[in-house]
Order: structure tokens, then sequence, then C-alpha cells
């Protein structure tokens, strides 16, 4: 099993989204996060004040797969969170030492594969 | 000095205070627009009401309001009061006999101003700032100026009897053609029909429909141009229709979906306001009650309709104003009773032919709203782009475009000192 986290632009999230669920990849956790990568700095002015914004809104997805799922979750994760552009993000992916579902007690790769599915 | 007319104290005392309560609504209409947007884009879409207080005011001074109200001929005035030349401290007949000129320019301002804003909503989180800004530059000019003279300034359509006590034509109908032109040149949102785009705070467009409804009573009551029993008629009007179409948005809503919508409230508060504005001189009290409550079917149905269609007029003024105000004027001609507006009747009242007299202004004004509108952003777009780049639409208007955030946090912020350039954490 592996722990894919990845780093996006908030508004390509919807497409990160509509890629994974073609993909078949259904358990995941999103939440929203400001970082720094290789971004230039935003430039904001209040009155007399100039600011450089150095943290940028980022969205990061957390998805836990078995071996088989890692490499079409990347490959739906780069292609759908590509601009281009500098500031498009990154993706980690991390082993996994043990995984639980909490409901029923199953284990490893049990425990990340859908309910229903074989 | 110049030799004084019999002014009237009473009358000026009103008109100003109309003024001051007609340009209240501008901001209000920038909070009620602003509600309806992603936060990224608050204060974009907010700017571009308070954009027009600024840069539509100066045109409207500099040359709007002479080719709209100078007597010209029936197309459009002339150049006699650019600059506000001979726009004194004199009544100016026929527009308004009891109170000095400036008042009288001032007030129209409002309307000119506010309408040019309202056409905002179709365009929200896309469109360039140094474009929008030349565009409503031109467009109080180029659009709004000649409808108003039609119906308003002595041209054709004030002469063939249309009845439009405060612009149900020039303000709502004009608008909402416009905003409908402005989309179909601008074009969507990107990912609009993929993506939901949801109201970033919905106690804004609450809090904006309440004072626009404080506002449109100078608006409608003011439209009397004097203190007197027509603008208490007015007065009366603005305050029943809303409350009626409120009434029936509210129940459309409930028996649709089962709930009554906060946005549901406050749209059928604006649109009951739209309809009864053409109206609000001209009809008894009871038919502005009734006008209010059948108002609110053509709107509520277009609004249901234009979301399931490709066109992102994205806070549908369409619907609201245009379709709102055309409503209004064709059932000016249906109610309006001579006893209770010393000018003309309507159809209930045995005068079927000012229905048609109606439907012919609506059309005039849509007609050329829309196909003027048209030409000028294409002309606006040949030397500017209107549109923001794909990437900045993604960010959002406020921090490309204006450089500042509705909501910030400030953390990440780096002071940028200006002496020698060294910086400090924040």
């Amino acid at each position: 099993m592996k722990l894919i986290v990845a780093i996006v632009r908030p508004d390509k999230v919807n497409d990160v989204l509509e890629a994974l669920y073609r993909e078949k990849v259904q358990g995941l956790s999103l939440s929203r996060v400001q970082g720094h990568g290789g971004e230039l700095d935003r430039v904001e002015t209040y009155r007399g004040t100039t600011v450089k914004v150095e943290l940028t809104e980022k969205a990061r997805f957390e998805i836990g797969v078995s071996e088989h799922f890692v490499e079409r979750t990347v490959k739906a994760i780069m292609t759908a969170a590509r601009t281009g552009e500098v500031g498009d993000g990154k993706v980690f992916v991390l082993p996994v030492e043990k995984v639980y579902r909490i409901r029923t007690g199953e284990q490893d790769t049990a425990a990340v594969t859908p309910v229903g599915v074989e | 000095m110049p030799p004084t007319a019999p002014l009237n104290g009473a009358d000026l005392a009103w008109m100003m205070t109309s003024t001051a309560l007609v340009l209240l609504m501008i901001p209000a209409l920038g909070f009620f627009y602003g509600g309806m947007v992603g936060t990224k884009n608050v204060l974009n879409t907010i700017l571009m009401s308070f954009a027009t207080l600024a840069y539509c005011l100066v045109a409207w001074a500099v040359v709007g309001y002479s080719l709209a109200f100078s007597p010209g001929t029936v197309v459009i005035g002339d150049l006699r009061w650019a600059f506000l030349r001979g726009v004194d401290l004199t009544a100016s007949h026929p527009l308004g006999p009891s109170i000095p000129h400036v008042i009288y320019m001032a007030f129209q301002a409002t309307f000119a101003i506010i309408t040019t804003a309202l056409v905002s909503g179709a365009i929200v989180s896309r469109m360039r700032i140094k474009a929008y800004l030349l565009f409503i530059t031109l467009w109080i000019i180029a659009v709004y100026g000649p409808i108003a003279h039609w119906v308003w300034g002595g041209g054709w359509l004030g002469k063939l009897g249309a009845l439009d006590f405060a612009g149900g034509t020039v303000v709502h109908v004009n608008a909402g053609l416009a905003a409908l032109a402005a989309a179909l040149v601008l074009g969507n949102r990107t990912n609009y029909g993929r993506q939901a785009f949801l109201p970033g705070n919905v106690p804004y467009t609450l809090l904006g429909a309440g004072v626009l409804w404080f506002g449109w009573f100078g608006f409608n009551g003011g439209s009397a141009v004097a203190s007197n029993q027509f603008a208490a008629l007015a007065f009366a009007n603005t305050f029943l229709a809303p409350g009626a179409c409120a009434v029936v948005w509210s129940l459309l809503d409930l028996l649709r979906t089962g709930k009554v919508t906060a946005i549901g409230v406050a749209s059928g508060i604006v649109v009951g306001l739209v309809v009864i504005t053409p109206a609000s001189g001209f009809v008894p009290p009871i038919w502005g009650l009734v006008m209010g409550a059948i108002g609110a079917l053509p709107s509520y149905y277009v609004i249901l309709w234009r979301a399931r269609t490709r066109i992102d007029e994205s806070l549908d003024v369409f619907a609201a104003h245009g379709v709102g105000g055309a409503t209004g004027a064709i059932l000016t001609g249906v109610f309006a009773v001579k006893a209770w507006n010393g000018l003309q009747d309507g159809l209930i009242a045995g005068n079927p032919n000012q229905v048609l007299i109606q439907v012919v202004s609506v059309f005039a004004a849509a007609a050329y709203s829309f196909i003027a509108t048209f030409a000028l952003l294409k002309i606006v777009g040949a030397l500017t782009p209107l549109r923001a780049s794909v990437h900045e639409e993604a960010l959002g208007m406020d921090p490309t475009q204006h450089g500042e955030e509705a909501y910030t946090t400030g953390e990440g912020a780096i002071l940028v000192l200006h002496d020698g350039g060294t910086e400090a954490k924040a």
C-alpha cells in the first residue's frame, strides 16, 4: 500500500476529482492548505502599505491505495492538475506500514479496497 | 446671480433627499451582487458598482447629461449643457420647473449611474478592470443617454405617449438587455456548466436588497420631481409592490423545493421594485400590490430557464431587470388610472391603446440597448482585451485586477519597505 499526497492548485480540485472518479479511485481526503513552492510572490497594496504575499492557497489530497492503483492514481493527478505554469504542485508517494478500516477491523489492502470491489 | 424662478422649498428638499437616496442604491447594488460571487471576486464585483460612481458620474457631468436631457432632436440631445454650462441655480423648464437645474442634473445622474452598475452583474469574475472602466464610461454616454432622451428628454417615445414614471424601460429593460449582450460578448466563465459557482456571502445580498429598497423610495418617489401627491403615490407603491412580489416569489420557492430561500426573498424584493418602477406614479395602490404579485412570475421562471442554458449571464440581470422591467412597463399600460395620475388611463380604465404604446417603447429600448452594447463592447475589445486570462480567472479578480483580497490573514505577507528596498517580516 501507498499513501499518495498531492498538493495542487485549488482551482484544479474539480478536475482532479473528476479524473480520480474516472479511474475509480474512491477513498480520499481533501484539505485546504497554504504553502510556498517556486511561485513568484504576489504583491498587494493596502493604502500606503505594500506587501509581498509568500504563501499561496493550495489543496492537499491524501489517498491511500493498494499497489496496483498507485500508477493510475498518480497519472490521473499529474494530468488533471497540470497547467504548465510554475505552481502546479507536487505528488508524493509514501510507503504505508499498516492500514485498518475502523468499522470492520479489515487490514491493509482489504482496508483500502472500497466496499463491493474485489 | 441669474434671475430666480419661483422655486419650491418642499420640492427642493425632497429632490435633494431623493438624489442622496438613489446614490445609496449604487453601493447597495454592489453588496447585492458581491454576496453572490465567490470570495476571490467579491471586491471586484462590489468595485464594479463603486467604479460607476466615479467614472460614469464624471462622464455624465461632462457630456452625458446634455445628450440625454437638452432639447436637441427627438433622437438625441445636443451639447448645449456639456461641461454643465448653463446648468445653474434657476429652474429648468419643463424638466424640473420648481427646483434648481443643478439638482435635476444630479438626480438624473444617479439614475444613469445605477443603470450602468446594473449591467456589471452579467460579467462578474472574468472582465479585466481596464476594459470595464472604459466600457462603463462610454456606455453611459452612448447607450443610456439616447434611451433616456427618447423617453424623458423630449424624444420620440415620450412624444408617442409612453408612460415610464421612474425608468422601467430607460433603466431596467435597458440594463437587462445590455447585460445579455455583455454576457454574450464576454463569454462564459471558465468551467461554467461543469463547476458550480456558489454565492460567497448571502448576508451581503440580503443587506444589499434591504438598502436598495430604502434607496428606491427616492428613485420612484423622486421621479415626481416634486414633493406632491404623485410622489406620495409612487412612495406608497414602492412600499407595497416589493412585499407582494416577495410573497409570491417565496411561495413559488416553497411549492417547487419545499424551502424558502434567502436569495429568493432578496430577489423577490428587487424584482418587485423593478416591476413597480415604471408604474409607481400612475397606478392606484391596490394595482401596485397586484403588479408586484404578478411581476414575480415571468422573472422567476426566466431565472430557472436561464440557469439551464449555456449563457453565463451570471447574476441574472436580464431575468430580474430586463424581464421585470418589460413586465412592469407593459402592466403600466394595463393598470394606469387617470383619476390617480392626472395624465392617462390604461387598459382596465378603457384605453387599450396604451398597452400598444408601452410594448413599442419596451421593444425600442430593448433593441437599441442590445445592439449598441454589443457593438460598444466589440469596439472596447478591439482597443484592449476584455477577458482576464484563464490563469487570472483561476486566482480570482481581486488579487489579479486589484492586488487586494477581501479577507486577508496576513500570513506569509512580507512588508516591502520603501527606504532602500529592505524587507521585514510582517
